[in-house]
């Protein structure tokens, strides 16, 4: 019975939404109070019902409940318990709840955390918000219900969790990555009430800013944790493969990050408005982008769902309505706003353009990466694919002049800068760059490596400047000490996100240029050596889970003769999918990775195992969780939390 | 023109080199790194109505189904070569490494690498979906004829043939290598 209660609280969640898409936005223009007050508790109940029927299927793969066809396709009794209820949103149905429960959390957030907004204004972005929940409550309902049952013929066992998912990582990559994409609706939702009233100011700039930054740092957070899952669970010992389900989640990242640097200029400023609108629905646009790209199976990667002809239509039906719909808005509407204030040729406004300049290049690099072999076939001139090199290149050189005016941004001024009082820090700078760059080659011992040494001259380009900068800012206050307490949050969190940046981009450069790997045949007893490490088969022995069978390799490694770590690589076989799995054993340190995965038995009982040492691959996921971190800091900054000024109320509410 | 409106020109002068510029960089990295994806037979007899084959020395992706009994392994290396096969010829790859976790003979997988001789590929790296089932979309419309054609005359009669077959079945209706 549970399930139908599921289902039951799902289809009021539909007329929920459906209420919340109409009844505050009929009060906002007609200035029905009652109608407008009506969208807090509207939003409140959409939440508690959909997180009911999460509950109710998490209850169906907790009991087993294998009458619930999506139950009996994606878990199995004999999987532990914790995967069966991370099995929940394992495939397309129950990721597609995760989805709305997610939307609805955000929903009530923002319902719970903008009761300071003018109601009017509140009203609209609840309003907008039940729009978009009522466009995918109605996918999930009438296309992936999660809660069919196949009564009376139902299977004793179910089809078990694909092995892939059978992961830690799985656990948190989706919930983080969808609470990103998700999160992007409550910047498109700010920017739309804002279209509707047709009033941009740096008020409604300070209102959008935490809601887009908390997103940002939720898909940081997912694309991070995604990359690490794949390195640990795939054993290609890879961390980005430009998969095309990894570019749908990088493109919204792309301008996620840019829209947040111009919510800065136009909070600041004033200015940048139409652009900062014009982010804040590509952003959103390319999320939904990417759940179509996933779901519709009209591409063939790891990630993707069942395919299903019907809901990539329904998809890419709701994913035109959106984008046609905001961008005749904003045709309709933005004419009227004109920015006002100046800036010179050298200021920050235009660095910071600069900064969106690079970013949307970017994206548009891989969105045509991606979408190019897709259009190419359906032209009829045959399937293609597009080869890692194509997005390594562009990258490379869109980074080197991105990272050159990140460290160059922080230290000027808005409005116009002189070239004369930055001559003095930046040279500092410069030469505390050379001075870290060569000196982290030398001590590694190689300074012929060109990729390196320029990925260590920008990492240590962006990170030290980020520091002098925080430096001089706080000596503004008096006293480094003084201005530890007065610095505002906001100015912290960006020079960490900076710092993540360089420490990112030292990671990549280092790994791409001295990782080493070799595929090799081994029986037990016999030693190989790489990059200095011996690494020694002990033994391989038969392995017995829970729900898999397999081979666990025992392997010794030492370092010029010292012993370094036991490492233990196993391959499973899942016995009910019938899938053999790679397991791949890790020894992390800061400085460098030792990754062994064990490949197939070979005649004679030998072993084929794949061995890398991947120097520096540590500092990529780092780089991300400090940009994540940075975030989260410059969320707590005061001036989002404080109440709005009575002025402000009431002249945004005669919008 | 006032300082002003100069400035402005500057930017958008600017603005349109750069995008123009990425763009032709876009293009010319593009045209570098597309990969051709052929079926065997496409190898062998072309592909297209030109019937245009790769040449020697090309990079290109080759999906197919793995042969029954063809895979033949070095006893000393990783080195591996089998036949892939859809609906025609079989064509030989080769491979140097380990194969993924799901290769398995009668199984679909998709290989990257380099035409060394007319039938003969040197890959640099095998893929196989995590998916027992799983067949390279373009293999399964190559052996399934999913694309079809309907027949030109039916319209340009008055009344539908009756004996007309609704869809074409393709005379290999399962894939090759493929035990009931």
């Amino acid at each position: 019975m549970i399930a139908e209660y599921g289902q039951l609280a799902l289809t009021f969640a539909l007329c929920i939404s459906l209420a919340l898409a109409i009844v505050p936005l009929y009060g906002s223009f007609k200035g029905h109070q009652t109608a407008l007050q009506l969208g807090n508790p509207l939003s409140y109940a959409l939440f508690l019902l959909t997180a009911f029927s999460f509950w109710a299927l998490s209850y169906a793969f907790w009991s087993n409940d294998f009458t619930v066809v999506y139950v009996a396709t994606n878990s199995n009794s004999l999987l532990p318990w914790y995967y069966r209820l991370t099995a929940v949103w394992g495939g397309h149905e129950g990721s597609m709840l995760l989805w709305l429960l997610t939307l609805s959390g955000w929903i009530a957030a923002v319902a719970l955390f903008s009761r300071s907004l003018p109601l009017q204004f509140q009203g609209r972005i609840l309003g907008v918000m039940g729009l978009i929940a009522v466009g995918f409550y109605a996918f999930v309902l009438f296309m992936s219900n999660p809660f069919m049952r196949s009564l009376p013929y139902f299977p004793v066992d179910g089809r078990d969790l694909n092995p892939l998912l059978q992961d830690f990582g799985m656990i948190i990559h989706p919930p983080m990555l969808y609470m990103g994409y998700v999160g992007f609706a409550v910047s498109f939702a700010f920017a739309i009430a804002a279209l509707m009233g047709g009033k941009f100011d740096s008020t409604w700039a300070r209102w959008a800013r935490p809601w887009t930054l908390a997103a940002w740092m939720f898909l940081t957070l997912g694309i991070m944790l995604g990359s690490w899952w794949a390195y640990a669970e795939l054993g290609w010992g890879g961390w980005w493969f430009w998969d095309p389900v990894e570019n749908a989640s990088f493109m919204p990242w792309l301008v996620g990050t840019a829209l947040i640097h111009s919510l800065a200029v136009t909070e600041k400023r004033g200015t940048f408005k139409s652009w900062t609108v014009l982010l804040a629905i590509a952003a959103f646009s390319l999320s939904l982008l990417g759940a179509f790209l996933v779901r519709s199976g009209v591409l063939v990667s790891v990630h993707s769902f069942a395919a299903d002809p019907d809901r990539g239509l329904y998809l890419l039906a709701f994913l035109l309505v959106v984008v046609g719909g905001s961008l005749l808005l904003y045709a309709l509407r933005m004419h009227s706003v004109r920015s006002q204030a100046r800036y010179e040729l050298f200021s920050r406004e235009v660095l910071l353009w600069g900064n969106n300049i690079f970013l949307l290049t970017a994206t548009l690099v891989v969105l045509l990466g991606t979408l190019f072999p897709l259009v190419h076939k359906e032209l009829g001139l045959g399937s293609i694919s597009i080869g890692e090199p194509f997005f390594n290149q562009l990258f490379y050189y869109l980074v080197i002049p991105f990272a050159l005016l990140l460290g160059l941004g922080p230290w000027v001024r808005w409005k116009q800068q002189q070239v004369q009082p930055l001559l003095k820090p930046m040279s500092l700078v410069a030469i505390a760059t050379l001075i870290l760059a060569l000196g982290t080659l030398a001590a590694t011992q190689s300074i012929q490596a060109n990729l390196a040494l320029l990925g260590l001259l920008l990492g240590a380009w962006v990170g030290s400047s980020a520091i002098f900068e925080l430096l001089q800012r706080l000596q503004q206050f008096g006293s480094v000490k003084q201005g530890l307490t007065k610095l505002n949050a906001s100015h912290f969190g960006m020079t960490l996100a900076h710092i993540g940046f360089a420490v990112l981009v030292v990671g990549v450069a280092m790994t791409k240029t001295y990782s080493v790997e070799t595929q090799v045949r081994m029986k037990a007893g016999e030693q190989v050596e790489l990059a200095g490490y011996q690494f020694k088969l002990v033994e391989v022995y038969p392995l017995n889970g829970p729900n898999y069978t397999g081979e666990a390799a025992e392997l010794d490694v030492s370092y010029q003769g010292d012993y370094v770590t036991h490492l233990h690589a196993e391959k499973r076989f899942y016995t009910v999918q019938r899938t053999v799995m790679t397991e791949a054993a890790v020894h992390a340190r800061l400085s460098r990775d030792l990754y062994v995965a064990l490949g197939e038995s070979l005649s004679d009982d030998s072993w084929a195992l794949s061995l890398y040492v991947k120097p520096f691959v540590r500092w990529i996921w780092l780089g991300g969780l400090l940009m994540a971190l940075g975030g989260l800091i410059a969320l707590c900054d005061k001036r989002y939390r404080r109440k709005t000024a009575p002025g402000e109320l009431k002249e945004t509410a005669d919008a | 023109m006032n300082p002003r409106r100069q400035k402005r020109l500057v930017a958008v002068v600017a603005f349109v080199l750069l995008l123009g510029g990425a763009i032709g960089a876009m293009l010319y990295a593009l045209q570098q790194n597309i990969d051709l994806f052929y079926t065997p037979s496409q190898l062998i007899e072309g592909m297209g109505d030109d019937k245009i084959k790769p040449e020697i020395g090309q990079r290109l992706r080759i999906g197919g189904m793995v042969v029954k009994g063809s895979v033949r392994r070095d006893p000393n290396s990783l080195k591996v070569s089998f036949d892939l096969v859809d609906t025609g010829p079989l064509v030989t790859v080769e491979y140097e490494g380990i194969l993924p976790d799901l290769f398995r003979e009668g199984q679909g997988i998709v290989a990257q690498g380099v035409l060394v001789d007319e039938k003969t590929i040197l890959a640099s790296e095998v893929l196989a979906k995590h998916d027992e089932e799983y067949m390279p979309p373009e293999v399964a419309e190559a052996v399934k004829g999913i694309k079809h054609v309907a027949p030109k005359n039916m319209q340009s009669y008055g009344q539908p043939k009756v004996s007309e077959p609704e869809t074409i079945t393709p005379e290999q209706g399962k894939p090759a290598g493929q035990q009931p």
